[in-house]
């Protein structure tokens, strides 16, 4: 650690991974309300476990990104943070405003807590993804709002890097797409085409910036290659992301009440979206390739090369099988979805915080480079055996939504959504399972934070 | 990558084609905008209909059922019960005001949620206006 004032992402490092644990949890719960439909019902119906679920996703990926640009922008722009207090301030806001809400879901009906939060007067709430009240909403919005100019205020008053401008025009946009979550039509249909501005526009658009940024600083750090190559690399992958994947957003208005001419701009654009995440891998392997030194922290450089290929696979791959128009009608809002959305929030977004967490974490608990072996050899571990369960999890719902589609859709007799559910029942114990190795891999995670601490680093 | 491709070239192409396809996007987006009311005239909105989807919303229905396509996939699809329920918002109240509180043993059920007359009204309106939205043709049958 270079500057005292990276030590602040600390904090949100380790509010990150405890809430990774909640959010596994409920994961489990509704597995099980997957084949024991009646498991925790009514006490936590499906739905609430499911805010619980993604909720959780999202916030501590945030506290991820925003612990990342703690320890990254103050090192590139060698400078102390502009306001360490500031940034401690807002960290424990945001925990509050986290934990409060989830705690909303679970303790009261959703729709008291629509009530009580005066839902009406600005209704935001009971969609995809943006179940937190509208209270909750605004609390995120001055969060970043103060993170943005903290970090902001960094980058201008030190050296200017590419990897800092990227990281900050990526957090800038996830700001300022999250805005449109606060409207609300009556419309079904421009609700829907809105919707996707924050989501897709998210996922497929400006955290790819975020994702590239904090890979090409590892792999900088890790690989000590020529900052000139890396930038240039992560130019071309980011110009990539948002030529195909801003137009790409036409994949999601296939079939929601928007016109016909969208299955074009969709399907060609969103075809053209693996390419992106492709280069990143091809990259992430070069660099590796052609290190000029062997970091003592393996654990991160094989973080940083798993985050490269499983970004890929589930974006890339699992994305291409269901973008084009025609193959999105059979598969449109199937287990298919859900097994896509997996592997991809996992290879990419999950990854590069566990990439980044990786890296930074030893030097944060004031070791020189790297953690022991005997810590490194657990973390390593703790990444096999998440990232396999994934692929499981991912190949069980895959085959759950090949059949679902074929027995609901394609057939010549279609069959009732209830009737092919129960079908699918061995599919979704196997994921079950699955999930469970995950849980496992994450335990053994954690445990890797308190093993070998005392013992002396690999010199390599 | 080879030196004639410089990092200021790949810089001008990431600001270069972001800021086209950021503009084609809106400019398709107003189109968009436009032609969705043409699109779907035959779904009207009337204010039942938008009292149904304030109440869609504040139980947050589409945390099990998805509607078009959209939500999660733990229950049926609802863009089109309307339809598969026989063109009966008489049978879409008649459901859901009959779910038992506890659940059915062993399998998934959906909550009792104690809506009022007019409250049931409301929400089998707004599933007939999502019915009548030109999907362009899905789902591929009543099933969902
Ligand atoms: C890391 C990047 C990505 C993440 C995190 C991600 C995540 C997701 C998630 C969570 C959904 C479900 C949304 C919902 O609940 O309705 C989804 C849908 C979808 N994604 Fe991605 N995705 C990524 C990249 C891609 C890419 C690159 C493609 C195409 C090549 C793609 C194609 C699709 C399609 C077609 C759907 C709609 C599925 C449907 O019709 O039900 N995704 N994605
Ligand atoms: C123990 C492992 C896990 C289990 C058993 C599990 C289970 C589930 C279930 C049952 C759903 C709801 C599907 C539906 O709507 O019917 C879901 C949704 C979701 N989960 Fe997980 N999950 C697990 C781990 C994860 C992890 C590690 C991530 C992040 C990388 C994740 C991200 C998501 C997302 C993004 C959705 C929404 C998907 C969509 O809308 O298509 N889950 N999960
Ligand atoms: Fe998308």
């Amino acid at each position: 650690m270079k500057y005292q004032s990276q030590a602040v992402a600390k904090y949100y490092f380790i509010a990150a991974i405890a809430l990774f644990v909640g959010q596994i949890l409920f994961g489990l719960i509704m597995g099980l309300q997957y084949v024991m439909g009646d498991f925790l019902f009514p006490e936590i119906p499906f739905n609430v476990a499911r805010m619980v679920h993604t909720n959780l996703l999202i916030v501590w990926l945030l506290f991820g990104f925003m612990g990342s640009a703690y320890y990254l922008v103050p090192e590139e722009a060698e400078t102390e943070l502009f306001s360490p207090k500031l940034a401690l301030i807002m960290f424990w806001v945001f925990l509050a405003a986290g934990v409060l809400t989830i705690l909303g879901y679970l303790m009261v009906p959703y729709a008291t807590l629509a009530d009580i939060t005066g839902n009406s007067l600005l209704p935001t709430m009971g969609r995809e993804f943006l179940e937190q009240p509208t209270i909750t909403k605004i609390g995120i919005v001055v969060v970043a709002l103060a993170f943005l100019f903290n970090i902001g205020m960094t980058a201008l008053k030190g050296r200017k890097t590419v990897i800092t401008l990227v990281l900050l025009i990526g957090l800038l946009g996830l700001a300022v797409f999250f805005l449109f979550s606060f409207y609300n039509p009556i419309n079904l249909v421009k609700d829907k085409f809105y919707w996707w501005w924050v989501v897709h526009l998210w996922v497929e658009g400006v955290w790819e910036l975020i994702l590239g940024a904090i890979l090409a600083f590892v792999l900088i750090k890790t690989t000590g290659v020529d900052r000139e190559v890396i930038e240039k690399w992560l130019y071309i992958i980011i110009a990539m992301s948002l030529i195909t994947g801003i137009i790409g957003t036409g994949h999601h208005y296939y079939w929601i009440g928007t016109p016909r001419y969208w299955q074009w701009w969709g399907s060609i654009f969103s075809a053209m979206e693996p390419i992106p995440f492709f280069m990143m891998t091809i990259f992430a392997f070069n660099m590796v390739n052609q290190r000029r030194r062997n970091h003592p922290n393996q654990a991160a450089v094989l973080w940083a090369l798993g985050t490269s290929v499983m970004a890929f696979l589930g974006a890339g791959v699992w994305g291409f099988m269901h973008t084009l128009a025609p193959v999105n009608y059979y598969t449109h809002g199937t287990q298919i979805t859900a097994a896509h959305g997996h592997l991809a929030f996992f290879g990419a977004y999950v990854m590069i915080v566990l990439t980044m967490i990786s890296y930074a974490m030893p030097m944060l608990r004031g070791r020189e480079a790297a953690n022991s072996n005997k810590s490194q050899v657990v973390e390593m571990w703790s990444f096999w055996l998440m990232t396999v369960s994934m692929v499981f999890i991912t190949l069980f719902l895959t085959g759950a939504g090949i059949a679902q589609v074929y027995l609901q859709r394609y057939s010549d007799t279609p069959q009732a959504f209830m009737v092919v559910q129960e079908k699918l029942a061995t599919f979704y114990w196997m994921r079950e399972v699955a999930g469970v190795v995950f849980l496992i891999g994450l335990i053994t995670y954690i445990s890797s934070f308190f093993v070998g601490g005392k013992e002396a680093e690999e010199i390599a | 990558m080879s030196q004639t491709f410089t990092k200021s070239m790949a810089r001008n192409i990431f600001y270069g084609g972001s800021l086209f396809f950021f503009l084609l996007f809106i400019a398709l987006s107003v189109d968009t905008s436009e032609a969705i009311p043409k699109q779907n005239a035959k779904a009207i909105i009337t204010p039942q209909v938008a009292m149904g989807k304030r109440i869609w919303e504040d139980n947050d229905c589409i945390g099990c059922h998805t509607i078009l396509g959209e939500g999660a996939y733990f229950a049926p699809e609802l863009g089109n019960v309307y339809k598969r329920f026989g063109n009966s918002t008489d049978a879409i109240k008649a459901f859901i005001k009959s779910r038992p509180k506890n659940g059915i043993p062993g399998r998934r059920s959906m909550p009792q949620f104690n809506f009022n007359e007019k409250q049931l009204s409301a929400i089998a309106a707004f599933l007939k206006y999502a019915s009548e939205i030109d999907t362009n043709g899905w789902p591929p049958n009543i099933q969902g």
